[in-house]
């Protein structure tokens, strides 16, 4: 296939999106206020929003009949291509928020060097991405600083959920032959050029939730060859079984 | 002013179609029954969406997932606006959840059954946001002004809600024969429960009466379960789903259907705590409640430090 280092870049950035989303909207109905809710809802929704568009980018782009669905929907384990952050399970408040703030930020900066692709349509949903996750981010930081620096339990849940999370951080960061191919080509972003500003952004935002930054922690990778952690299979069982029990439906 | 005096200008407000806004004074009764119904109403919208919230996860498609989504979204949005109109009456919200949680307030019997296919999802957009609408549309009309506001934006959501849960129940209706069955049996599970949404006939309507005088309702139970029914069979028969009661039939002379008994039997039962599902709701929201606690005290703890910087 002539896009074939496009699509699967695609992917990365759809399954990512949906994946995480999917975790968030896991809270609606569950969230600690009512307010926190809405605005995870809000989170989730944007992100789905956006794997949406992306999965039909990609669709159009491998031209083989495929749809959206048929991408989120009839894949399996070892083909989906998101992080491994996006899919480890909530937790309790304080592990989504961490979760979904390394998250943010790395968007945050990933949006705004994709701005400047040479593909045309992702410049445009890296533009309107930019616009969303610049919200969200401003949401968990906020969140990060009142949990972080709010009672001594939360702040002590905060520093765990950040302990545990810490090992996927460099995932974000990795990429494979294609995406190189397409960095060179002025298409893809280099995750390397964005990991100071990464790393920048991450550091303000801990000091100013007085949260101690990990250190020397084995970094666990594979997710962009598709090797996930166990819990990406349950949750591909909950969001695809219906879809796949009535092969023939429309919805 | 002496109590008889206010009593008159309220009663004048009220025979002059004039709102009663949160400074006005007002009879005892009438604050408690405002708070009594628009707790009940805003604990509804909160409950409802556990039901629904259900299959965000599992909807079929990602269309539908990010309709439902925004669906059970705007259902949190409804309740957040009801509980500020409560608050207007000088109640907490605190004091209204807790009210939720230890079973003191009611909320909507409804939801005490459990969505069991996608096609759940399809029937209460239709019946349930359905006859939602038509027992708030007059509540645009309600005399306690920060409810009637409220009501307004909220049935603009729901007759959206309405529709697109009409729209679910159409392509199912349209689609195989297992998705056209799983239609049926969604319909048929949905359709009493929704009928008792207007509460007990009128005769056995304890509140019927006052709510009236106090044109917070403007019209009866019956009155709206007649209207829901009429409206509802044309929808049905036009996507050819059958409602599941054997008494139907066109009544020409009251130019309207004449319909079956629900089950009032169940209906009380489920507002006694014996439904399906009422336990699993309760703990649910419990759950979330309490384990959001530290987080809460975290966010009072931290606005409490700001403060002192600033002070
Ligand atoms: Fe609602
Ligand atoms: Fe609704």
């Amino acid at each position: 296939m002539k896009n074939e280092g496009l699509f699967n870049y695609l992917l990365r950035l759809a399954d990512t999106n949906l994946i995480l989303g999917h975790r968030l909207s896991e809270w609606c109905g569950h969230a600690p206020y009512l307010e926190e809710d809405i605005a995870m809802a809000n989170i989730a929704l944007d992100m789905i929003g956006q794997a949406n568009a992306l999965f039909q980018y990609a669709a159009k782009t491998e031209a083989k009949g495929r749809t959206e669905d048929d991408l989120a929907y009839m894949r399996n384990e070892r083909e989906f291509v998101n992080t491994l952050l996006s899919e480890q399970p909530n937790g309790d408040f304080a592990m989504t928020i961490v979760r979904q703030f390394l998250s943010d930020v790395f968007d945050f900066h990933f949006y705004e060097s994709l701005k400047s692709s040479k593909d045309e349509m992702l410049s445009a949903l890296a533009v309107k991405g930019h616009k969303e996750v610049t919200y969200h981010l401003r949401h968990t930081t906020a969140w990060m600083e009142r949990l972080g620096d709010g009672t001594e339990e939360s702040h002590s849940r905060l520093q765990k959920a950040l302990n545990e999370l810490w090992c996927y951080t460099d995932d974000l960061f990795e990429l494979n032959e294609g995406d190189k191919r397409l960095v060179k080509e002025g298409i893809a972003v280099d995750p390397a050029s964005i990991q100071n500003a990464w790393i920048k952004t991450v550091d303000d935002v801990l000091a100013k939730a007085k949260l101690v930054k990990p250190a020397g922690v084995w970094q666990q990778k594979g997710s962009r060859e598709g090797i996930h952690s166990e819990h990406l299979g349950f949750l591909l069982a909950e969001m695809q079984h219906l879809h796949r029990a009535y092969p023939q439906a429309q919805w | 002013m002496d109590t008889n005096q206010l009593e008159q200008n309220f009663d004048a407000k009220l025979a002059r179609n004039e709102s009663i806004e949160p400074k006005d004074w007002m009879p005892d009764n009438y604050r408690k029954h405002l708070i009594r119904q628009i707790s009940q109403h805003a604990h509804s919208e909160i409950v409802g969406m556990l039901p629904e919230g259900n299959w965000i996860t599992r909807a079929p498609s990602l269309r539908r997932k990010m309709v439902l989504l925004a669906k059970v979204q705007d259902e949190g949005g409804h309740g957040l606006y009801l509980y500020s109109a409560a608050e207007t009456l000088n109640i907490s919200r605190e004091e209204l959840i807790d009210q939720l949680l230890t079973g003191k307030a009611k909320y909507s019997s409804i939801f005490n059954y459990p969505s069991l296919t996608w096609a759940d999802i399809g029937a209460i957009g239709w019946l349930v946001d359905g006859a939602a609408i038509m027992n708030q549309v007059m509540l645009q009309r309600t005399s306690y002004g920060p409810y009637a506001r409220a009501m307004v934006r909220i049935c603009k959501e729901e007759s959206f809600h309405q529709r697109q849960g009409y729209e679910i129940m159409t392509v199912l209706a349209k689609g195989t024969a297992e998705q056209k069955a799983m239609a049926q049996d969604a319909l048929n599970r949905w359709w009493w429960p929704s009928l008792m949404m207007f509460g007990p006939p009128d005769e056995k309507s304890p509140n019927t009466a006052n709510a009236i005088k106090w044109k917070i309702k403007r019209e009866t139970n019956d009155e709206l379960r007649q209207k829901f029914v009429n409206q509802t069979f044309p929808q049905a028969d036009i996507i050819g789903l059958k409602l599941p009661d054997p008494d139907l039939k066109w009544n020409e002379s009251k130019g309207g259907f004449d319909f079956g008994t629900p089950n009032w039997e169940e209906f009380y039962n489920i507002i006694a705590g014996n439904g399906p599902c009422n336990k699993a709701r309760i703990s649910a929201r419990t759950k979330a409640h309490n384990e959001g606690a530290w987080v809460r005290e975290a966010a009072n703890a931290y606005a409490e430090k700001k403060k002192a910087v600033l002070a």
